[in-house]
């Protein structure tokens, strides 16, 4: 079947999508776009996490066909062509990225978490993130990430008062 | 495999009597692992995720109706304070990404022995509504779980709503699971007070084929809250009737050992989380009162 959907701002068309496939088969194998990591195909990871219409959701649990005109959000759209998302420089200032497998998941959910909340208390960030599994077990410095990139993103931009 | 999206319930209920064997499909956090891992090829995917009539919820006859397409995320975030046990039930149930998908009506139609959203539903006396082009039929809670992974409902019927009545006395919810978040339960309980009608609902997750009640638990207290005058009185609840309710509650389990626990294990945990879900909810009751 044929498949319609807006990806990161820029509407995708593809072709022969199999009925069974997964959104992220679709983003990784069909569209070019591998940001989103598949690792366990049952909601478990989180290492797929897009964007579903503004809602943070395991990729590998979408119907293909349910993103039929959906607007699909990646981590391939968090950053400007200049300049990392601060969420994205938060984790590498922090060293929050190891293997690096789990890290595009908790990009978004991370983004989708600052959105929500601005300054997430530790427990907000746990709750928030609980769904993102990182193997090398470096939630501390996850952790360190998130409030970094939180207080970047609630400072006053350039021609604030500080 | 074929792929309909039906913008209407009407289409739907169609295209299911049409080809009772289609799988319908709307969170996909049970569908899409068996389409994933090849356990699941049906001829025909019915996506219900397009069927507005599917996506709200309403008070109707002093109940929640419940859409069959609404989220768990959002069941936690709009009905918290009128449907309190399945929103505690709704919250322990996997991660963000997943309550932003999954349905109650998804729980249902998979029917698994360690649905979270079961205990909750059982104790508060929910009613399934499920319709096919014969007609609209609602089904006792009691009634709906017929096996493993089995339910009352006929190849040509889809779940329209779950109907609760929000309680008039408090609710509470414990699962137990190897870490606080994205868990299959070992096992789980709902307890709800009915005060309204003096009554006890109760409600057993993984420690029996089915979900199930604690019948003889729910009979011997809210036989002990009448007799003894505590429904009214607010005082503090005997220690042998706090034990003695977790007895009957882990007396009603049938459990199999598995890899997520042992027979007893859940036997043990169901009579530890059944007393201090009646110890939280009586400290509800109790201070419910000096609110008033």
């Amino acid at each position: 079947m044929r498949l319609t959907c807006t990806v990161n701002g820029t509407e995708q068309h593809v072709d022969d999508v199999w009925e069974g496939e997964s959104l992220l088969y679709v983003l990784r194998e069909r569209m070019g776009l591998p940001g989103s990591k598949n690792a366990c195909e049952q909601g478990e990871c989180g290492s797929c996490t897009v964007y579903l219409d503004g809602l943070p959701v395991c990729a590998c649990l979408v119907a293909a066909g349910q993103a039929e005109g959906r607007q699909v959000g990646t981590v391939e759209g968090l950053a400007d062509p200049e300049a990392l998302h601060p969420v994205q420089q938060a984790f590498l200032d922090a060293g929050a990225v190891q293997c690096g497998f789990c890290t595009p998941g908790l990009l978004v959910a991370t983004h989708d978490l600052i959105a929500r909340h601005g300054r997430p208390s530790d427990a907000e960030t746990r709750e928030a993130l609980a769904g993102n599994l990182c193997r090398c077990t470096g939630y501390e410095k996850i952790l360190d990430a998130v409030r970094l990139a939180a207080d970047r993103m609630a400072e006053p931009t350039a021609g604030g008062d500080r | 495999m074929d792929f309909l999206q039906p913008v209407t319930w009407a289409e739907a209920l169609e295209a299911k009597a049409a080809h009772p064997d289609a799988v319908p499909i709307a969170g996909g956090t049970d569908v899409m692992v068996g389409l994933n891992f090849g356990h699941l090829r049906p001829a025909l995917l019915l996506d219900l995720t397009r069927i507005a009539d599917l996506r709200d919820w309403q008070v109707a006859d002093s109940a929640v109706r419940l859409g069959a397409g609404v989220s768990y995320a959002r069941v936690i975030s709009e009905l918290g304070d009128r449907l309190p046990g399945l929103a505690m039930a709704s919250r322990t149930i996997g991660s963000p990404q997943i309550r932003n998908r999954g349905t109650v009506a998804g729980n249902l139609a998979t029917a698994s022995p360690a649905g979270d959203a079961h205990p909750a539903l059982l104790a508060a006396g929910a009613e399934v509504e499920v319709a096919s082009v014969r007609g609209t039929r609602r089904i006792p809670i009691d009634d709906f779980y017929t096996g493993v992974k089995r339910n009352a409902m006929d190849g040509d019927e889809l779940i329209t709503a779950v109907s609760v009545v929000p309680p008039s006395g408090p609710q509470q919810y414990s699962k137990i699971g190897t870490r606080n978040a994205m868990v299959i339960s070992v096992a789980a309980f709902g307890l709800a007070l009915h005060p309204d009608r003096r009554a006890v609902g109760t409600g057993i997750g993984s420690a029996a084929p089915t979900p199930r009640r604690a019948p003889a638990a729910e009979e011997f207290l809210a036989g002990e809250l009448d007799s003894s005058g505590l429904w009214e009185s607010r005082a503090e609840l005997p220690e042998a009737t706090i034990a003695r309710f977790g007895e009957l509650v882990a007396a009603a389990a049938a459990p199999i050992d598995d890899v997520r626990g042992s027979a007893r294990y859940r036997v043990h945990a169901l009579s530890v989380m059944a007393r201090r879900a009646l110890t939280w909810a009586w400290a509800d009751h109790r201070s419910a009162t000096q609110e008033a």
